[in-house]
């Protein structure tokens, strides 16, 4: 049992509390999951159960934690490393050694355990996390889930008491997530360990937690039944918010217990969801329609007529060496629409963007932006035919405040950061802003060169709820201002929200491609949680309050 | 007899035996400038890369230490064609640039006689020759693994090697990330601010991925320390440091052979013996363990002694047979039984060796 007690932490050079008086208790074999709005202080919280902050992190920490009644708060992590494990954000950058089998085994070397015990837990953790068919391969060349998952065992062969999970679904494809879950889950159910795992992604965690604790962003922790703090949390995956519009009590947490609820009570409202043939078919959809979703049909429809295709390649082929990364691709961005890329980690989506942008050569295929290939042009002209924001935003910053940074990008820059998210402070520094903030910086020093096309890879990666519906918000200001977009994505709430079109790729070649809501009524995988209860055709809760308003 | 079956079935020999068997090597054409005897034991250690290697990154490096040791040979050629003055048959009758007064006893060019290209020719084959019997340790031998084999006095080195060796790609990959992003954005185009723009994202990320590697590596038990107190670890550290100089005094006076006998006897045994006493006291206090470690079997110690054996014929030659070793410019080098005997015992390897475990895993079927 770990104890905090009154736990305060305040960063360096600053004079509020990330954490205040933070009372909280982690009982043996329980999953607690903690969440909270970006830099409401989850990773801190975290950093402090394993010994990092302030340690690594710098600031001044008061405060006790308790292991079984003894304080451990000077123990340093090396010393913990027996008892509590811990997975940092980004699996890669803590591998230490360059196969899989020996980084499972360097924890328990560095315990000294005898090379008996060694290599039988090494084989046990292989199994219990399905590696076992990877136990020779290098590090590098795992796709991200297995590294997530690599990264896990390695933590779980010492046997630890309590394992520490920083967001570790959250650069994950739906599948690798599920998968990763699964493991976390048969932690806590087979082996009684205690599991905290920080998330943004609620939808996929909840169903699995025993209690949740939530920080709000003035450094206190509600704890308690996750029923209980989801009712009044201000982050809540679309399941919960849809049952705090309809009234239901107490709140669904899984699909299944939404699903019950909708049977029940909304059934009068949606006539249509069960006749399909009255209303007339969706597009290519299985499930019904309603009045309210034709009409929602043909707005989009009015959309679509005043399209042109602003960027069009055709048979794209690019290879890496030898192997093939994108085989005979052919997309078309239509303006004024957002198209969402998805597909599994490593199926090529990185790939194809800076194919579009021109960056990455190609071995065969076109692409065409307004009669020109952005690959024949030199880096100043492809700006203004297409923008590009690289997963790692941080890579374009390089300046100490923001209003350098706005100078040094063009004139414009200023304005559209302040029409993309208003009040950012001139004489920050990039890497103080919040994750939404950079990326919002990040995005208008290359909207300031006016492209038509603006591709986005994986923007979401870290955002809350809040800052995934600002950048929606700011993708249909673009849209509406003709620019064509294309987001790369993991996320399929945000594609529900955001996007009008999906592609999905899977190893390199294009294998669905549509309206978002055929695409996502086709494949399970990527549906989102109201398609999940009330049938395909349906993205999200607003569609659903209209819905049962108008019924 | 089933015991010595099994020791050769397929897996990866003792990094260390290969070393030894390497510097064995290396040691006899450090004995030697005859051409044919370094000709034939580069043969031998190609026979043996090839038998032996895997397929692993670094089972490829071997062609690069042959184009070094290539290289090396013609860099030395080039400079006794430079600065000639070796009397003797006259090849090329080059003009010689005149110098000042002052730099005495140096010549440039001037006519290029036989004896100085092959001086040039034999000095540098010996050279060569020792490189490409370090390649060969290197292709045949995981570096990896031949570090996790190291005392545990040096694991703090090993690991850090270990980590440098894995952030240099990383590193590279960074800096190929930050100037495709830097394209993607207008910015300031000067020299200096170009590079400004180029180096601050990726030191930034160097830093955070180091931050985040040092925060793995710790929460994961590194370092414990388990209570030693500071004299001991201070002991360890002269002892270490004194056996690190006396062997390589050591090994250079017996290499170097004008040096008297008495002395490199001392030093080697001042330098083992240090190296044991650091070795024991460091052991007493080590808490970690080593996963799979690799087994040292027979296969191990007939690659390792077939080394020794050569090192051993070469030191012989160089002291009984001095013009075979030693073959002047002038005349045709000769050789005989024993030096190629010693050179040919090091392609016991090729049939002592086990197969590496990677090449039998692409053979088997999937």
């Amino acid at each position: 049992m770990i104890e905090l007690r009154r736990v305060t932490f305040t960063p360096p050079d600053s004079s509020e509390h990330v954490l205040k008086d933070v009372d909280l208790t982690i009982e043996e074999g329980e999953l607690l999951l903690v969440s909270g709005p970006t830099g409401s202080g989850k990773s801190t919280l975290l950093g402090v159960l394993a010994g990092l902050v302030p340690r690594f992190s710098g600031g001044a920490l008061e405060g006790d934690l308790l292991l079984d009644g003894t304080s451990i708060i000077r123990t340093p992590p090396r010393e913990r490393a027996g008892i509590i494990g811990y997975v940092g954000q980004d699996p890669v950058a803590g591998f230490v050694t360059d196969t899989v089998e020996e980084e499972l085994a360097y924890g328990m070397e560095q315990l000294g355990l005898a090379p008996a015990t060694m290599r039988r837990r090494v084989e046990e953790t292989l199994d219990l996390l399905g590696i076992a068919d990877l136990r020779q391969r290098s590090l590098r060349t795992l796709s991200g889930g297995q590294q997530q998952r690599v990264a896990i065992g390695s933590v779980l062969t010492t046997h630890p008491r309590f394992v520490v999970l920083d967001e570790p679904t959250s650069a994950l494809d739906p599948t690798a997530a599920e998968d990763v879950l699964a493991t976390i889950t048969r932690l806590v159910h087979d082996l009684g360990t205690s599991v905290v795992v920080a998330e943004h992604r609620l939808e996929r965690v909840v169903p699995f937690a025993d209690r949740i604790a939530l920080l709000v962003g003035d450094g206190s922790v509600a704890v308690g039944d996750p029923a209980d703090i989801l009712e009044t949390s201000p982050i809540v995956p679309p399941l919960v918010e849809l049952g705090r519009e309809l009234g239901w009590s107490p709140l669904p947490l899984t699909v299944r217990d939404a699903r019950r609820r909708a049977r029940g009570v909304a059934l009068a409202d949606r006539v249509g969801l069960t006749e399909p043939d009255q209303a007339g078919p969706p597009p290519s959809s299985s499930g019904g329609s309603t009045s309210a979703f034709v009409g929602r049909a043909a707005s989009a429809s009015e959309r679509v007529e005043t399209n042109t295709v602003t960027l069009s390649a055709r048979s794209l082929t690019v290879t890496r060496g030898r192997t093939p990364i994108l085989h005979d691709v052919s997309i078309e961005l239509p303006a004024g629409r957002v198209t969402a890329l998805m597909g599994r980690n490593g199926s090529g989506k990185s790939t194809l963007l800076w194919t579009l942008q021109g960056t990455q050569k190609r071995l065969a295929g076109s692409v065409d932006v307004a009669g020109k290939d952005p690959a024949t042009l030199d880096p100043d002209t492809r700006r203004t035919l297409v923008g590009l924001l690289p997963q790692t935003a941080a890579d374009l910053l390089y300046l100490e405040t923001v209003a350098e940074e706005c100078d040094a990008g063009g004139p414009r820059t200023r304005e559209i950061l302040d029409s993309l998210v208003p009040g950012i402070p001139d004489d920050q520094h990039p890497r103080d802003l919040s994750e939404g903030q950079r990326l919002a910086l990040a995005l208008s020093l290359i909207l300031s060169a006016d492209p038509p096309v603006v591709l986005l890879d994986e923007p979401t990666r870290g955002l809350d709820y809040a800052a995934k519906h600002a950048l929606a918000e700011i993708l249909r200001e673009l849209t509406a201002a003709g620019k064509a977009v294309l987001v790369a994505t993991h996320d399929v709430e945000f594609v529900a929200e955001a996007a009008d079109d999906v592609v999905v790729l899977a190893d390199g070649e294009v294998v669905s491609a549509g309206d978002v809501r055929s695409v996502t009524a086709e494949s399970p995988a990527f549906a989102p949680q109201v398609s999940k209860v009330f049938g395909p055709g349906w993205l999200h809760v607003r569609e659903i309050v209209e819905a049962v308003g108008e019924g | 007899m089933s015991a010595l079956l099994v020791a050769r079935l397929p897996r990866d020999l003792h990094p260390v035996a290969w070393w030894v068997w390497a510097i064995g090597l290396a040691a006899y054409a450090s004995f030697t400038t005859n051409p044919l005897l370094l000709l034939l034991l580069v043969g031998v250690v190609s026979v043996v890369v090839a038998a032996r290697r895997g397929d692993q990154p670094w089972a490829r490096s071997f062609r690069l230490y042959v184009g070094l040791a290539l290289f090396i040979v013609a860099t030395r050629v080039l400079f006794r064609v430079l600065l000639g003055a070796v009397p003797g048959h006259v090849l090329i009758d080059l003009p010689e640039i005149p110098l000042p007064d002052w730099v005495l006893g140096i010549r440039l060019l001037g006519p290029l006689t036989r004896e100085a290209l092959l001086a040039g020719l034999y000095d540098g084959m010996r050279l060569g020759a020792i490189v490409i019997c370090v390649g060969a340790a290197n292709a045949l031998a995981n570096p990896k693994r031949l570090l996790r084999s190291l005392p545990p006095a040096l694991y703090e080195v090993g690991t850090a090697v270990v980590v440098a060796v894995t952030v240099l790609p990383q590193l590279a990959e960074s800096v190929q990330r930050v100037r495709a992003a830097q394209r993607l954005r207008s910015g300031a185009t000067g020299k200096v601010r170009r590079l400004r723009r180029f180096l601050v994202p990726v030191l930034e990320d160097a830093l955070e991925r180091s931050m985040a590697l040092a925060a793995g590596m710790d929460t994961r038990g590194y370092g414990r320390t388990a209570g030693i107190p500071v004299v001991t670890r201070r002991i360890t550290s002269t002892l270490m440091l004194v056996s690190l100089v006396g062997l390589c005094v050591g090994v250079y006076a017996v290499l170097d052979g004008t040096t008297p006998g008495w002395l490199a006897a001392t030093m080697l045994v001042l330098g083992a013996g240090a190296a044991a006493g650091g070795l024991r006291l460091a052991g007493r206090r080590v808490t970690r363990t080593v996963y799979r470690p690799d087994r040292w079997r027979w296969p191990e110690v007939v690659v390792a002694l077939s080394g020794v054996a050569v090192g051993a014929a070469g030191w012989w030659i160089a002291r009984d047979q001095v013009p075979i070793a030693y073959p002047g410019v002038s005349t045709v080098p000769g050789v005989t039984l024993t030096a190629l005997a010693g050179v040919l015992i090091g392609l016991v390897p090729v049939v002592a060796a086990p197969v590496p475990a990677s090449i039998v895993q692409e053979e088997a079927p999937a």
